[in-house]
């Protein structure tokens, strides 16, 4: 009984780490992806010291993701690693290039041109796999004998690469909006522009995805046309109709936060749309939550630090935020 | 025969072996940077802040290395170590959990304030901050190790039935029987490994020009810091021998080259070259009796060999053998470097004599080095096991193709070194700048005035940093 809880919160808690991840590290994969748009140096300087304090404390939300997954779920990560193999091994890649740009590129001139470039195809590629990954997840995943049965290419469907386009097009839009909220004058203008299209993009990508989820397992279909979860599914395209009109008036009126928060909304409701198809599988269509859970003393014991550590981690990283909140000032430079 | 069992073992090998060698500079330097701005408030010498300044720059390229290469790490035993991660995920994934929710978010969420943030927050909580950071350096330490020592020494689970292994007290798996000793070693090694590195880089100006006080400020602290550690290492090594004869008997015998039981008191084989397969030590140059009398602290005392142990069972003997010797000679030359530093500091020679300088240059690299053979010689000798005495390497394989670990490899191999090469290459330059050298040398914010950067010298204080 008390197991049975306990495995349920702990989907729960990474079910939001993971999503904290994807809202917090997507715009500034975003900022990368959008990269090549910038007019010149200086545009591409401000727009990476937009996120420069803070991706670092972003991309740790992945490590939560994966090393919670490791905790609570030892044997969904046993199988899902394997499975997806080849787009984790190329989003770790993609985050090294993109990581060490950030110190790389003010520590030379020429080769400066290089580690942008790195910083682009870094956070085009890391985005590309997650979605990728997260597609091949929704496939479904062969599972025997406790551990992975396919093959090392069976993620690789025309499903999971539109999954792989619409994330990094979902995190374009992210970054597009993140720097017309912190960045002033032609970049920001410029970056307005390009929300435009980007949104449509990813509205785009959003129905096709919706569109095809049912297709992949029959169950998926049956969940979202099933009380109550037909509530939501009602719920979700007005959501998102309604987010999508604020998005657009935020753009052009000029708003600065409007059009980033709607951006963010867009993931929100997509990931719960996932959620609603998954549960209560872990990873579908064998391994539930349950049976994937870690024995009793493990979530316990790991829960504890979670409850505890989870809100002061929340309120430091909002205060880091809070300090460098505003307006990018072009002239205060690198550390 | 490159089966995916070997492959991937040489996978998990360099990346954290890459891995390795950016914390062990950047704990140091963590807290190496505390101190110099918690002296800079309280002296108010620009000297230290001039330091604070200059290392904090190669301080952020290091530990942005450190970062995406252990992403690697904490992907990579799933990847690669499937059946590993189901079994010991119940016992070691809580752990690895807590590291990142008490160590990884405290250095990240703090890095951007220390770095970014001394004019928008103040003196003091940047100071914090910059605390912050060190804290969390160590914190990460404390909990990977208690992980690592406990596939060294496992203790406090019970095995399910689906084999999984379950734990059972929590506390006696955080604190296993070799976890401080680890700690201890580790810790110690990261502070000498930065100290050598600043006292090298100290050593370096000094020989081109002993009148900066920066530089030699540098120099006087750094060989001060080796001083004082080397021979703690050294104790705590010896320690950390006694601990792991007690606990992992079979791979102090590789250690020591201890191919034969010897009854009456072993000798202390000095070099050698082992021949595992005859199992037994050609050309070898011994000390009677002094293994045993440094092992059991009494010359007659009995030692067991490998001759005790089945073949199946015994580590690659050769690269225990060697890698020891080699972390122990380094050892030994850091104590004579902080020793000879005491007598010049006694004689009023610290920043002129060259030699000195020469030497501690020299010794720049050695704590990396040390470290490697150190990390080498815990995790070979653990072989064949993954989880002491209960989970075999060969059995803690994910079900993949050699051909997928072999493309991983040499993707890993490429990256790393292309990436982590040119990393090296910038810390190598800013380290061969004198502190306070103008923004490191090139232009480094944002171009102010089209294109024409003023190579003005500023006030330290009116820096963006
Ligand atoms: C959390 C666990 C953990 C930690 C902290 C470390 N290792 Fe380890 N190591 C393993 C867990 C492990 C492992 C998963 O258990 C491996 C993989 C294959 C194996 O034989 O053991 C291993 C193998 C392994 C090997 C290959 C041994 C062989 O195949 O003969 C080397 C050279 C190292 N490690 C080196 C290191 C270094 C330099 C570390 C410092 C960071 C380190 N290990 C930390
Ligand atoms: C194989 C085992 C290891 C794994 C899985 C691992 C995992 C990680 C991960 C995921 C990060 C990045 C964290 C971030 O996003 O900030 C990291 C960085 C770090 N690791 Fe490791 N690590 C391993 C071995 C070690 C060891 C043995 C030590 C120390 C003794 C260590 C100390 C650190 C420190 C201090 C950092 C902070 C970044 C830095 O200093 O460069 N790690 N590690
Ligand atoms: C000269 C005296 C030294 C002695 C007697 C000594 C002893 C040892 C022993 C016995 C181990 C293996 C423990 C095990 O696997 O159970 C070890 C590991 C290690 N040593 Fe040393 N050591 C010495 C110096 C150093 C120095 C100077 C450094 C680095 C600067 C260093 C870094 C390490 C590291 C990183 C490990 C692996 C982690 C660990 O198991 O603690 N050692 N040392």
């Amino acid at each position: 009984m008390l197991g049975l809880e306990l495995s349920f919160i702990w989907a729960g808690i990474i079910a939001f780490a993971v999503l904290v991840y994807v809202i917090l590290d997507g715009f500034d994969l975003g900022v990368g992806i959008l990269f090549p748009f910038a007019k010149d140096e200086r545009e591409r300087d401000v727009m990476m010291n937009s996120v420069a304090p803070i991706w670092d404390g972003n991309e740790t939300w992945l490590v939560l993701g994966g090393g919670g997954l490791f905790a609570v779920f030892p044997l969904a990560y046993a199988v899902v690693m394997p499975a997806l193999y080849v787009p984790i091994i190329a989003m770790l890649l993609a985050l090294i290039f993109r990581g060490v740009a950030f110190e790389y590129r003010w520590r030379t001139v020429r080769w400066k041109r290089l580690w942008d470039w790195a910083f682009f195809g870094g956070s085009l590629v890391a985005g590309l796999s997650q979605g990728i990954a997260l597609g091949a997840l929704v496939q479904g995943i062969e599972v025997e004998n406790r551990a992975y049965a396919g093959g090392w290419f069976d993620w690789f469907t025309p499903f999971s690469l539109l999954t792989g386009l619409a994330v990094a097009t979902g995190y374009a839009l992210l970054g597009a909006t993140w720097c017309n909220m912190k960045l002033e004058g032609r970049v920001q203008e410029h970056m307005r522009r390009l929300a435009r299209p980007l949104a449509l993009a990813t509205l785009g990508f959003l129905g096709l995805v919706s569109l095809f989820t049912p297709l992949q397992d029959a169950v998926y279909a049956e969940r979202w046309f099933r009380w109550p979860t037909m509530v939501w599914s009602l719920a979700v395209p007005v959501l998102v109709a309604l987010a999508a009109w604020r998005l657009w008036r935020g753009l052009e009126q000029g708003d600065d936060r409007a059009p980033f928060l709607c951006a963010l909304g867009f993931f929100v409701l997509g990931f719960v749309g996932i959620g609603i198809s998954f549960y209560p599988m872990m990873v579908p269509p064998e391994l539930t939550i349950v049976e994937a859970a870690a024995p009793d003393e493990s979530l316990l014991f790991t829960l504890v630090g979670t409850v505890v550590m989870v809100p002061i981690i929340l309120a430091y990283t909002a205060y880091t935020y809070w300090v460098f909140r505003g307006k990018i000032d072009p002239d205060e430079g690198y550390h | 025969m490159l089966t995916a069992e070997i492959l991937a073992r040489i996978q998990f090998a360099f990346t954290v072996s890459f891995h390795i060698i950016f914390p062990a500079f950047s704990i140091g330097l963590a807290s190496y940077l505390a101190v110099l701005n918690g002296l800079w408030l309280r002296t108010k010498d620009e000297t230290y802040l001039t330091l604070f300044n200059h290392w904090k720059k190669i301080f952020a390229v290091a530990f942005g290395m450190g970062v995406v290469s252990g992403i690697v790490m904490s992907y990579q035993f799933g990847t690669n170590w499937s059946v590993f991660s189901d079994r010991a995920g119940p016992v070691v994934g809580p752990l690895m959990a807590y590291e990142v929710l008490t160590a990884f978010f405290l250095e990240a969420g703090f890095l951007g304030i220390m770095l970014f943030g001394r004019k928008r927050v103040g003196d003091g909580l940047h100071m914090f901050a910059t605390a912050m950071v060190a804290f969390g350096t160590l914190l990460s330490a404390t909990w990977i190790l208690s992980v690592n020592s406990w596939m060294q020494t496992p203790a406090g689970f019970s095995i399910g039935e689906n084999g999984q292994f379950l734990p059972e007290d929590w506390w006696a798996i955080v604190f296993n029987p070799s976890f401080p000793y680890r700690l201890v070693h580790m810790v110690l090694a990261a502070y000498l490994t930065t100290a050598l590195v600043v006292a090298g880089a100290a050593g370096w100006h000094l020989l081109r020009d002993r009148t900066n006080p920066a530089t030699r400020r540098m120099f006087s602290m750094a060989t001060g810091m080796i001083l004082v550690v080397a021979p703690i290492q050294i104790i705590a090594g010896d320690m950390h021998g006694l601990n792991t004869l007690e606990h992992q008997p079979v791979k102090v015998m590789a250690m020591e080259g201890h191919f034969e039981s010897h009854p009456e008191g072993a000798p202390l084989i000095l070099f050698g070259l082992p021949d595992q397969e005859a199992q037994q030590m050609r050309w070898s140059v011994e000390i009677p009796k002094l293994s045993s009398l440094i092992l059991k602290h009494s010359l007659d005392a009995p030692l067991d060999g490998l001759d005790t142990v089945p073949y199946e069972d015994q580590p690659p003997v050769a690269i225990v053998f060697w890698s020891f010797r080699v972390m122990v000679t380094l050892g030994m030359l850091m104590l004579g470097l902080g020793l000879w530093s005491l007598w010049a500091r006694y004689k009023g020679r610290l920043y002129d004599w060259p030699a000195l300088h020469r030497a501690a240059l020299a010794m720049g690299p050695a704590g990396f080095v040390a470290v490697l053979a150190g990390w080498i010689t815990t995790e070979v000798g653990r072989q064949p096991y993954t989880v002491y005495g209960h989970l075999r390497t060969s059995e803690s394989l994910s079900p993949l193709d050699a051909s997928a670990v072999a493309s991983s490899l040499v993707a890993f191999i490429v990256v790393y070194f292309f990436v982590f090469g040119a990393g090296t290459f910038y810390l190598l330059r800013m380290m061969s700048l004198p502190p306070g050298t103008e923004r490191m040398g090139l232009r480094d914010g944002p171009i102010r005035t089209a294109g024409i950067t003023p190579g003005l010298a500023e006030d330290p204080r009116e820096r963006s940093d």
